[in-house]
């Protein structure tokens, strides 16, 4: 699993709204979407990511990984990671 | 401490000016049970995808729509549309309801025979019907409906033969102004095909000419049409009795009363854009006061509906295979219930539920079926939440055609269960085996061995 490193200039308020000034872009986040983004921004690998998710939420590791896979290519749709 | 309820992590790009501005929800709440029946006992006892229909639902249904017509013109008598959906438990639903059968061929026909109805209540609509199936009906009396000149001789062969009458009503296709013109039934008004069809059977003293039928189309999504219709049917009923004196037991205006469903392409929800069916009612009965005769001799209404009366105590429940992401970043969710079992969804934009609650994040997705092929699509473009593999699906409006016009193509077709009045699921149909399916194959004897390497 690679680092993933999240574009800086990201703004995340509280409840999920997530706003990029260099777009003028809006998107929300549902709260576990919130609690990636926020981990991968302060530079979390993916797999303290899963633990964060496993330990907080309901869900068991292989699901938790397919489901973070998926929201990774998400934000690579959305254009909010810079690619290595 | 129990830990939170997880919910797939997903990020939605806001997007402003494109509201509907008539505000109609395009996300469905979840159906989480069919008449307090939990749609996840349903599943586990009979498997996913399973095919689910309400009885209070169709109960409530037929004897609303009597109603909105009884109490425009007194005398209507419903025949339950067998094509649109026969299952044995279905049409008993119905005939204890007090509607009579309308067949459209031979196997349906046996059906309602086998299912306990007398011929003289069975309607015997279609283009292909044979001598043996004409016999049968001459015989026990059923209400033969005819739909081309070749039938006319045929049935006047046969009466003669059997030395019986026959009672008869002709099936009439007009201009009603809309389009496609099912011209392809029956004997046109218009040019007077249908008069001369009229005659010919007054002249025979061995049919007995008891009606008149006419089916304009399917999913009528205006009333004006049926008022056409019901306006020329009059018009012809008024001269059988001026100039033959004949007095009509029935004008069956058949159905195509549109059901809930949305259309592909229709930008607006079925509900915002159909006229109700008290407004169709009113359109098909308003004409019959046109009639000349006195009103003890009235014929009775006769109404075929089908759709009108079950897709919406149809529901197909079924569970997510696997999400994955298309090549543009949409979503892709693969359920077990494809348009093997849904042919109606390649015109319906049916309405898709989750089966348990689900979290308040949506997101466009497509909705796929299970078979290894392009067209397998449900939807195209819906909005859903996240949904996890095993989760279940509900499909809404399902009640009409499907569970007759499925096919057993690649998979095997499910069960069907009825959720009863008592809120009970019983099984009315099951699922179909290889078994039941290789019993009808025959293999020559020389394909019986063979060795790979």
């Amino acid at each position: 699993m690679s680092k993933i490193t999240i574009s800086s200039n990201l703004a995340v308020s509280d409840n999920g709204f997530l706003f990029l000034p260099s777009t003028g872009e809006s998107f929300t986040l549902n709260p576990i979407g919130k609690l990636i983004l926020t981990a991968l921004k302060e530079g979390k690998e993916q797999k303290q990511v899963i633990d964060l998710i496993t330990k907080e939420y309901d869900i068991d590791k292989s699901s938790a990984e397919k489901d973070l896979e998926d929201f990774i290519s998400q934000l690579k749709n959305h254009k909010l990671i810079i690619e290595q | 401490m129990d830990k939170k309820i997880y919910e797939r992590p997903l990020i939605i790009k806001q997007q402003s000016g494109l509201m509907n501005k008539f505000g109609s929800s395009t996300i469905n709440a979840p159906v989480t049970e069919i008449d307090r029946v939990p749609v996840k006992d349903i599943v586990e006892k009979f498997g996913s995808p399973v095919f689910a229909f309400s009885e209070r639902k169709i109960r409530n249904n037929q004897r609303e729509m009597f109603r909105i017509f009884k109490t425009r013109y007194p005398k209507v008598q419903f025949a339950w549309s067998y094509k649109t959906n026969y299952m044995n438990a279905i049409c008993s639903i119905f005939h204890q309801e007090g509607s009579w059968a309308e067949v459209v061929s031979e196997f349906e026909y046996e059906k309602a025979r086998q299912l306990g109805v007398e011929g003289e209540h069975i309607i015997f609509n279609g283009p292909a019907k044979t001598a043996a199936g004409l016999e049968r009906a001459i015989k026990e009396r059923a209400k033969i409906h005819i739909d081309h000149f070749d039938e006319l001789y045929l049935l006047i062969e046969l009466t003669e033969k059997l030395n019986l009458t026959a009672d008869v009503a002709i099936r009439v296709n007009m201009d009603v102004g809309i389009y496609p013109k099912w011209d392809r039934f029956g004997f046109n008004y218009e040019n007077g095909e249908a008069d001369q069809a009229l005659k010919r059977i007054v002249l025979n003293d061995k049919l007995n000419l008891i009606g008149l039928h006419t089916h304009i189309g399917t999913y009528i999504m205006s009333t004006e049409p049926y008022k056409i219709a019901a306006t020329k049917l009059v018009v012809l009923a008024n001269k059988l009795k001026e100039n033959h004196n004949i007095t009509l037991d029935y004008i069956d205006m058949g159905g195509g009363l549109p059901s809930k469903n949305t259309l592909k392409g229709q930008y607006l929800e079925a509900e915002q854009i159909l006229p109700s069916y008290e407004q169709y009612a009113e359109a098909i009965t308003s004409p019959f006061f046109n009639l000349t005769m006195p009103p003890n001799e009235f014929p009775t209404l006769i109404i075929e509906s089908g759709r009108a009366l079950i897709d919406d105590a149809g529901f197909l429940i079924s569970s997510v295979i696997a999400n994955k992401r298309l090549s543009d970043g949409r979503r892709a969710v693969i359920i077990d219930a494809g348009v093997n079992l849904m042919f109606t969804s390649f015109w319906f934009k049916h309405r898709v539920a989750p089966g348990q609650n689900a979290g308040s994040f949506t997101e466009n997705s497509s909705l796929y079926g299970p078979l290894c092929m392009n067209i397998d699509c449900i939807r195209e473009e819906i909005v859903l939440p996240a949904l996890k593999k095993g989760e279940l699906v509900v499909i809404m409006n399902v009640g009409s055609y499907s569970v007759t016009q499925w096919m057993q193509f690649i998979s095997m077709r499910p069960n069907i269960v009825l959720v009863t009045e008592e809120e009970e699921a019983v099984l009315i149909r099951a699922n179909e085996n290889l078994e039941y399916l290789t019993s009808l194959e025959v293999v020559p004897e020389k394909l019986k061995t063979f060795t790979l390497h």
